[in-house]
């Protein structure tokens, strides 16, 4: 029973990281409808950048993160003002094969600038576990999902309330005719793809910490999927819940099915998972039921 | 002066000689690849030209996927390596001989890659790829802990070599054989599907579902249909590979092979079998070129370095031929073709 319920815990936690790894694709989703397959690159170049600034710049904490949030996002609009707006005409295929490319040339380009390497990323708070009725979480961890709370809660307001977030939503909803409305589709674009970067700064500074920083990271751009198909692709609610579940079915799997199934079983669970979850619910637990089945 | 070409017919739509020289072309096309080259060229050149040719016929089989359904698959390496253990397998364990394994394989990754479309098709819009790159992950997971599958270390099975008559893959000539027999077998096949009802229902679905729908054309059951057969022709060029190398193992059937062949067909021109052919061929002379030019510029560079520069020169590949010429290679061609036809009037 304490086993169980260590892996529950744990798997909601982790859980939690899922989430903000997945809210930078949902944002990317929100504000232009593209589904992106470079989030997963874009979340290791951002350890990368902050792992350099923290060791090799020596640049203290409360500055070096801030400025990976700063740099993250100004790569993010980067790569929609020269990859994908001179796409922007083009058909979905295009632009998904874009953002294909784009994953290709940052795992080609950061391992070229910082080696092969493991780097660290210096711990701000220390390497402990909290212990509670018996149930230990790493306090990387627990802190890391708080901030992901805060977070979610902050895009979900920004989404709900703000002008610019009920533009975002306008232009992934219909493009033409947000645009006949006067919205901006541009300025939308890139201050989505800026946002992704940024949310993709803290998630490279929380998944670095947690399992070092390493080209290998990209695996979790695969794990994207799982959190945003069973959640719906635009749903932040569907990341938070899409991410626990995740976590909870990587969780189990590793406590329970590893050792029948064969070692790293844990890491494809999730992928199986999101099959059956195109099988019986293609647009997720809070996606939008108008999706077309042809 | 031609002003151009008229159909009146529609069977003149669909001819494969659509002008007397193309029937001329096809011909001497064929003379060299199996006639002169194997006679003429180097040792050297055969097996740079076996590996294009190996690369041509997974491109051209994911051409079938993205160029006519307008589908992206992430996960043809995997079904490559599908396709690849299972030959490797029924000849090593169950002794077939090869003729009934390479068949066996093609299915076998097609009736695989059939899980993930059947998950993914139903939906509109680009869920394949999500699939696939699930399907490549968990192939790759299967290939490296199930050991009773792959039988040991690194997934290793060697590959028996064909000995039949001229054809013995012991040699590079016998292997270069191999290759291009299949490799105009799956040529003469996607070009026949293109000029058949199926080839132009894919077309249909691609452009118009909505409107395929309404023409009993079934968006479901024509997308499936391309994904199997590229997926089937993918598992193909993964038999290809093995006989080629003598042995396959878990680390050759990476994501990167699956962009690879992504960049392959970017590069070469969507939907167009020259296409497909070019962009192999300069997707796979691409390693090559850097190994000789670099050096000769005074850059040496280390194998990591290498593999990651390769990496991120297949995605800016993708992205230049995106963004400045999306009918690849071979649209590049035409244009200085047409530009020699009409000259000097060529506006």
């Amino acid at each position: 029973m304490s086993e169980f319920m260590q892996l529950t815990f744990s798997g909601v936690f982790t859980g939690m990281l899922y989430a903000l790894l997945a809210l930078g694709f949902v944002v990317v989703v929100k504000g232009s409808g593209v589904i992106n397959f470079s989030q997963g690159e874009v979340v290791v170049l951002g350890a990368f950048v902050v792992s350099w600034l923290l060791t090799d710049v020596g640049v203290p904490f409360w500055l070096g993160v801030p400025a990976t949030v700063v740099v993250m996002m100004v790569v993010g609009a980067g790569i929609e003002r020269f990859a994908l707006r001179p796409l922007q005409n083009e058909s979905m295929l295009a632009l998904v094969m874009a953002t294909i490319a784009l994953g290709s040339i940052i795992r080609g380009l950061v391992p070229m600038i910082w080696g092969d390497g493991l780097r660290s990323i210096p711990n701000l708070i220390d390497q402990r576990r909290y212990e509670w009725f018996g149930i230990s979480i790493p306090t990387i961890t627990f802190w890391s999902a708080i901030m992901v709370l805060v977070l979610l809660g902050a895009f979900g307001f920004f989404f709900s309330r703000s002008r610019l977030g009920l533009a975002m939503q306008a232009v992934s909803d219909d493009r033409v005719a947000a645009q006949s409305l006067g919205i901006n589709i541009r300025l939308v674009n890139a201050v989505s793809w800026a946002m992704a970067g940024g949310i993709a700064a803290l998630a490279g500074y929380v998944w670095g910490s947690l399992l070092g920083v390493d080209s290998r990271l990209v695996v979790l751009g695969a794990l994207i999927f799982p959190v945003v198909i069973l959640g719906g692709l635009e749903s932040i609610v569907g990341a938070v819940i899409g991410g626990i579940v995740v976590g909870l079915v990587e969780s189990f799997s590793a406590g329970y099915l590893n050792d029948d199934l064969g070692a790293g079983f844990s890491a494809v669970a999730p992928l199986i998972m999101l099959l059956l979850v195109l099988f019986v619910r293609p647009y997720g637990l809070f996606g939008r039921p108008e999706i077309e089945r042809v | 002066m031609e002003t151009g070409r008229f159909h009146e017919k529609y069977a003149e739509e669909i001819a494969v000689y659509g002008t007397p020289y193309r029937r001329v072309w096809i011909l001497a096309v064929l003379a060299v690849t199996f006639v002169v080259v194997p006679l003429v060229a180097s040792p050297y050149w055969l097996v740079v030209l076996t590996l294009v040719g190996i690369a041509a016929v997974g491109a051209t089989g994911l051409n079938v996927l993205v160029g006519y359904a307008g589908q992206i698959s992430l996960g043809h390496a995997a079904f490559a390596a599908v396709g690849a253990y299972t030959s490797g397998l029924l000849v090593s364990r169950a002794d077939a001989p090869f003729w009934v394994a390479i068949p066996t394989a093609m299915v076998a990754a097609g009736v695989f890659s059939l899980i993930f479309g059947l998950a993914s098709l139903r939906v509109k819009g680009l869920y394949l790829a999500i699939a696939t790159l699930a399907a490549q992950y968990i192939v790759q997971w299967i290939l490296s802990s199930w050991t009773w599958i792959t039988g040991g270390f690194q997934g290793i099975v060697i590959f028996e070599p064909i000995q039949v008559g001229p054809l013995d893959t012991t040699t590079p000539t016998g292997k270069y054989l191999l290759v291009f027999i299949a490799l105009a077998l799956v040529v003469m096949f996607v070009e026949n599907l293109m000029r058949s009802r199926s080839g132009r229902a894919m077309i249909a679905v691609r452009d118009q579902d909505i409107a395929a729908a309404g023409s009993a054309v079934s968006p479901l059951r024509y997308k499936l249909l391309a994904f199997f057969i590229s997926s089937a022709i993918a598992g193909l060029s993964g038999v290809l590979y093995g006989y080629n190398a003598g042995l396959v193992s878990t680390e050759v059937f990476t994501l990167a092979l699956s962009v690879q062949y992504l960049a392959m067909i970017l590069a070469g021109g969507l939907g167009s079998i020259p296409g497909s052919l070019l962009g192999a061929a300069f997707i796979t002379m691409l390693p090559i070129w850097l190994r000789d030019l670099l050096p000769a510029v005074g850059i040496e560079l280390s194998a990591s370095v290498e593999v990651h520069l390769l990496t991120m020169l297949f995605g800016v590949a993708i992205l230049l031929f995106l963004i400045l010429e999306p009918r690849g290679l071979y649209g590049l061609f035409r244009n200085v073709k047409d530009y020699f036809r009409m000259w000097p009037f060529s506006y």
